[in-house]
């Protein structure tokens, strides 16, 4: 990956690695929290919604990023919008049409990616202001950081409301029903999402005194 | 910042519209069949859960040839139109068509008839009601219905008949599927589907547990066309006509109920022939 030392150089590996760690636009910025919770009851949909988020915000960066010099400053917002719609419905109907069970079950979250923060905040804060290339890390550096923390709570939701991991019945599988254990619903209700996110928040800065605000 | 001016902004805006309508209907125009393929086999899967096959995506396509033997479009008297495929049948169409028949009919009874319709309707009509001139329109109406039946052959040689549905919910439409036994009266499975019922109440019609409720139930008493009726739990005794409502779900749960008498009441000729 390094033989082209400018392409990945370390002020843009930054750009990939921050949001990810101490920059994270869940558990730092508490961006995009709504979708967070709306689709993490299962490992499959959180990983769709994901990919689509990382898809959209790195392909809406790099398109913003090349017409910046053309976009005038006092439409910029509406441009941004058409660009992200754009990228949205494309994606929407992709999955439609490839992805069509996960797609059902993600029902409006999909066309409600248009609505979250994370997008419109990387557009406006950075690829407005920096070439193709680092706006498209900074996309792809985003989009997994928002994706890492959806897999996480899916993870703990999917094992713990359903017994499952990609509807696979792990529990199930190693016998822990046999002990007399019962899977818990309340995980897959969205206060339980929240509370997860509340954990990883918690864990997150207990091991990052950075972070914590005085 | 540099400054633009109002006509680059004007022609900015135009451009960029222009290019990203292109791409879009581009996009859609290039994935449709395949879209189309998905529903089309969402739409199979569902006729065969109605006889309570089980199916994924991929095998749909064969158990639906290997089942559903036959399939047929019947008109309002029970006879067979040709040329038409149950598959194609526009159920949205023959729920207009319902619809505008219970209109007709209740013309007749003038039960429905606000106040204020039959004032304005006193200077436009004449004051009787011409019957005669509601029974032709109802006539007219039913003449253009399609009505598909789906014929499923299981492994012992027993057949299902399964019949399309297709009404309103609280906020959108409902549809499903009902398979009765050859009796032409007892249920033999039912499946419901909807576009966006309220999660955990009305969008329960999809689950399991509801569409198990229906297995065994019959639609004839007797000769008299019944359908089944969805009542609140507690209040009639549960019976070979009724089914237990969702709590919560009341407006579904009637949706339901109304789109099973009007969906399956097109249907009596075609009962009572098979019948005798």
């Amino acid at each position: 990956m390094s033989e082209k030392e400018p392409l990945f150089s370390s002020k843009n590996l930054k750009l990939l690695t921050d949001p990810v760690g101490t920059n994270n636009p869940i558990t730092v910025l508490v961006l995009g929290i709504c979708s967070a919770l709306a689709v993490t009851v299962k490992l499959e949909p959180s990983i769709v919604m994901a990919l689509s988020v990382t898809i959209v915000l790195a392909a809406s960066n790099v398109a913003i990023s090349l017409l910046r010099s053309l976009i005038p400053p006092r439409i910029r917002i509406i441009v941004q919008l058409v660009v992200i719609a754009t990228m949205v419905i494309i994606v929407d109907q992709v999955l439609k049409a490839y992805a069509y069970d996960v797609s059902k079950q993600l029902s409006v979250f999909v066309g409600l990616i248009i609505t979250n923060c994370i997008i419109m905040g990387r557009l406006e804060a950075f690829a407005l202001g920096n070439k193709p290339w680092p706006s498209f890390l900074d996309g792809i550096g985003n989009g997994a950081g928002y994706g890492i923390i959806l897999i996480i709570v899916a993870f703990f939701r999917e094992l713990l409301g359903s017994g499952t991991l990609f509807g696979y019945p792990v529990l199930e599988k190693i016998g822990l029903y046999n002990t007399g254990y019962k899977d818990n619903g309340m995980m897959i209700l969205p206060p339980m999402a929240l509370i997860t996110l509340g954990i990883i928040i918690w864990v997150q800065r207990a091991r990052n005194k950075d972070l914590i605000e005085s | 910042m540099k400054s633009f001016s109002n006509t680059y902004i004007f022609v900015f805006s135009s451009v960029m519209v222009i290019i990203v309508a292109a791409l879009l209907s581009f996009v859609a125009m290039q994935l449709k069949p395949v879209q189309e393929n998905n529903i089309k086999i969402e739409k199979m899967q569902n006729i065969l859960a109605s006889v309570r096959i089980e199916s994924t995506p991929k095998n749909a396509d064969e158990l639906f040839e290997q089942f559903i033997s036959t399939s047929f479009v019947l008109n309002e008297n029970g006879e067979e139109i040709e040329n038409v495929a149950a598959f194609d049948v526009d159920m949205m169409a023959q729920v207009s068509m319902i619809e505008a028949i219970n209109k007709q009919k209740s013309l007749l009874t003038e039960r429905n008839i606000s106040p204020f319709t039959k004032f304005v309707s006193s200077f436009i009509k004449s004051k009787e009601l011409d019957k005669y001139q509601v029974q032709s329109a109802i006539e007219k109406i039913k003449s253009d219905r399609e009505l598909p039946v789906y014929v499923c052959t299981k492994e012992d040689s027993s057949a299902y008949y399964i019949f399309p549905l297709r009404g309103k919910g609280l906020w959108g439409p409902i549809w499903g599927y009902i398979a009765l036994e050859s009796d032409f009266n007892t249920v033999y499975g039912a499946v419901f589907d909807h576009k966006g019922e309220t999660p955990g109440l009305g969008a329960e019609i999809n689950q399991g547990w509801f569409q198990a409720n229906f297995r065994g139930k019959k639609i004839f008493d007797g000769n008299t066309f019944k359908s089944i009726e969805v009542v609140k739990p507690g209040t009639v005794a549960v019976n070979d006509f009724n089914v237990d409502a969702i709590s919560g779900g009341t407006i579904t749960s009637k949706g339901v109920e109304a789109m099973l008498f009007d969906c399956l009441y097109g249907y009596n000729s075609f009962f009572e022939l098979k019948k005798n």
